[in-house]
């Protein structure tokens, strides 16, 4: 839901931050709708990002512990072209999966954008400034849709998120489907 | 005010006399495609929101073509393929194009257009990125996930914001005997980057484009998502037609952009002064002339993928490798079924293809996406160790190819294969002049 804070950990990263890097095509073959294999996409999510680059700015925290499944981190900042390359919407689940929340980030990709929101998955805030360069692994954030504001309480700085826009509607309803029924579009549950 | 193609392909399938760039619409889509990857996943979001029974919107209009990981022994990989082949028969599909069968094509992106499915003036979506390669054919072509595509599966429709579009003309009246579609979208791609056209059309179009083959086109619209563009188009003309009637009966009405359409921007680019490109580890817009990398050590070369997998590339590659032996591993991978037939009938000064790189000592793959994406570690030509490669695929992100200590160099067919006999960079042209001699 867009209109409720998020708040949590912050787990930094780069530019350019593809869907190879944030689930690598060998792990493409489990099944998101077994619960127990599902869990995998958890465990493999950013585990494409080379170590040095992965939890900014000093590197070499993954974002899901080796034997884990979930991630202590809730909120990922990464810098511009946030997700491009594949169309695998695997890359948003296994955030999603991980247990990120929320990605803020100055520019996406545009197919990850779409599924991220379509399938009501991690919501992706642009910001105005590149925040991977300010703010640090583990620093506490918490977002506020409705001032369109990221305030960093660990470091007690504030910065400005763009509005979701003409596709607030899907995000607040949770996904394309969760839209399109309220919408009328298609029918009220199978 | 006048539109561009996009504009009005999106406008006729929305309803609308006209769209403006930014604005949401519902289009009516006219073709979806899936594979082994995305496929089953969005079968299971289709199932799980319309009901175990409901049927697909319109069977005529689903394509499954499977083409990712095929030829290899992961139970979890050949599960997906079985999955594809209990909903095809269970929804009477008849458009599926199984593995093991007679039917079996290969790589989605060229698949499609030798099957017809890439009519001018149509809206095709994808589970998969490139879909944008059908944009060569005047048609309005992007990637999408898999809710979309189960919400397609359903509905038939799908909302789309309006893209701006990005004009790149080509001057010149012929390529140039050592230039390839790759060396001018690799061109493309450094000049702008890899987010450079995001959220955005590439349209491409003046003079130089009427010399490029459909081939040669493909490529060029293949790639645009390495750039982050929704789409890819090139206006049809009459190669367009020829290429698509020989394909299909179903008619189709191709469109163009009107004279005073509004660009967002517009770049021009003289076919004659450009020269072989190359994309260094590990992005795609991380360019180099292959001449200021002469001499870079490599292990291996890839000729493959729906972006260097096509028959006029296996034929540039050839035209190099005939004659010579090989330094370095080589693996040649066809895109589709059909173009591995082709290298069997098609000729180099009377040799078929396939013999020429049998003789030279390259591995020869089967159709299918092979290593392009790296894949199950049992993959054909997959990239296991710290391997350098220099490949005619698309994508050069850390690890794509297989093990993240792995790097790639992404280049034209022309250029792959004189530094696969090299065994470092080597820029073509030296082989050219000698062939042409
Ligand atoms: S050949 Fe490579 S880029 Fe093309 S569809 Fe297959 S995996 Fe994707």
């Amino acid at each position: 839901m867009s209109k409720q804070k998020i708040t949590g950990k912050a787990f930094v990263l780069g530019r350019n931050i593809d869907t190879d890097q944030i689930i690598p095509a060998e792990h493409l073959v489990y099944s998101l709708d077994d619960p127990e294999e599902r869990k995998f996409y958890g465990r493999h999510a950013l585990s494409g990002v080379p170590d040095e680059q992965s939890g900014l700015p000093e590197g070499g925290i993954p974002l899901v512990e080796e034997d884990a499944f979930e991630s202590e981190f809730s909120i990922i900042v990464g810098g511009p072209n946030f997700g491009c390359g594949s169309s695998r919407e695997h890359a948003p689940a296994s955030l999603d999966i991980a247990g990120v929340e929320a990605i803020i980030a100055p520019t996406f990709a545009r197919i990850f954008y779409r599924n991220s929101v379509d399938g009501g998955f991690v919501i992706p805030y642009e910001s105005l400034e590149n925040l991977s360069k300010e703010v640090e692994t583990g620093d506490e954030l918490e977002i506020d849709p409705e001032k369109q504001t990221v305030t960093n309480t660990t470091q007690n700085k504030s910065y400005k998120i763009r509005p979701l826009g003409s596709v607030a509607d899907i995000v607040n309803a949770g996904g394309i489907f969760e839209f399109a029924r309220k919408e009328g579009m298609i029918d009220v549950k199978n | 005010m006048g539109m561009t193609l996009t504009e009005k392909i999106l406008a006729n399938h929305s309803g609308a006399s006209s769209v403006e760039p930014g604005e949401s619409v519902w289009v009516d889509v006219d073709v979806l495609m899936t594979h082994d990857v995305c496929g089953p996943p969005s079968i299971s979001i289709f199932r799980d929101q319309f009901g175990e029974d409901a049927r697909v919107w319109d069977k005529d209009k689903l394509v499954i073509i499977p083409d990712h990981y095929i030829f290899t022994n992961d139970k979890y990989a050949n599960r997906n393929v079985d999955i594809l082949r209990a909903f095809a028969a269970d929804q009477d599909l008849p458009h599926f194009y199984d593995v093991g069968s007679e039917s079996y094509k290969g790589v989605c992106h060229i698949a499609l257009p030798e099957e017809g499915f890439t009519r001018p003036g149509e809206v095709l979506f994808g589970t998969d990125s490139h879909t944008c390669t059908a944009g060569a054919f005047g048609q309005f072509a992007t990637g999408i996930g898999n809710t979309d595509a189960a919400f397609i599966m359903g509905t038939g429709q799908l909302w789309v914001k309006v893209p701006e579009t990005m004009r790149f003309e080509f001057n010149g009246s012929s390529m140039p005997p050592y230039l390839m579609a790759k060396d001018i979208i690799l061109q493309i791609i450094g000049d702008i980057g890899v987010d450079g056209a995001t959220y955005r059309t590439m349209e491409f179009g003046g003079p130089g484009i009427s010399c490029m083959s459909m081939e040669d086109r493909m490529t060029l619209t293949n790639m645009v998502i390495e750039a982050g563009g929704k789409n890819g188009v090139v206006e049809p003309d009459a190669k367009t037609e020829a290429y698509v009637r020989e394909r299909t009966d179903k008619d189709f009405e191709p469109v163009y952009s009107d004279p005073d359409a509004e660009y967002h921007s517009t770049y021009q680019y003289n076919l004659e002064e450009m020269v072989p490109m190359v994309a260094k580890p590990h992005s795609p817009d991380n360019k180099a002339t292959a001449l200021e990398l002469e001499g870079t050590k490599l292990d291996r070369a890839y000729i493959g993928s729906c972006t260097g997998g096509k028959l006029s590339d296996f034929k540039a590659a050839a035209e190099i490798i005939t004659g010579h032996d090989l330094k370095i591993d080589t693996y040649v991978v066809p895109a589709t079924t059909e173009i591995a037939r082709r290298l069997e009938t098609e000729t180099l000064n009377g040799r078929p293809l396939i013999e020429i790189f049998k003789e030279a000592g390259c591995k020869i793959g089967n159709a299918s996406c092979a290593a392009c994406l790296g894949g199950p570690s049992d993959t054909f030509g997959r990239l296991n160790n710290q391997e350098v490669c220099i490949s005619t695929t698309n994508r050069n992100y850390p690890g794509r190819m297989g093990s993240k200590d792995s790097a790639v160099y992404l280049a034209s067919p022309y250029t792959v294969a004189a530094s696969a006999v090299t065994g470092k960079v080597t820029d073509p042209r030296v082989f050219i002049q000698e062939t042409v001699i």
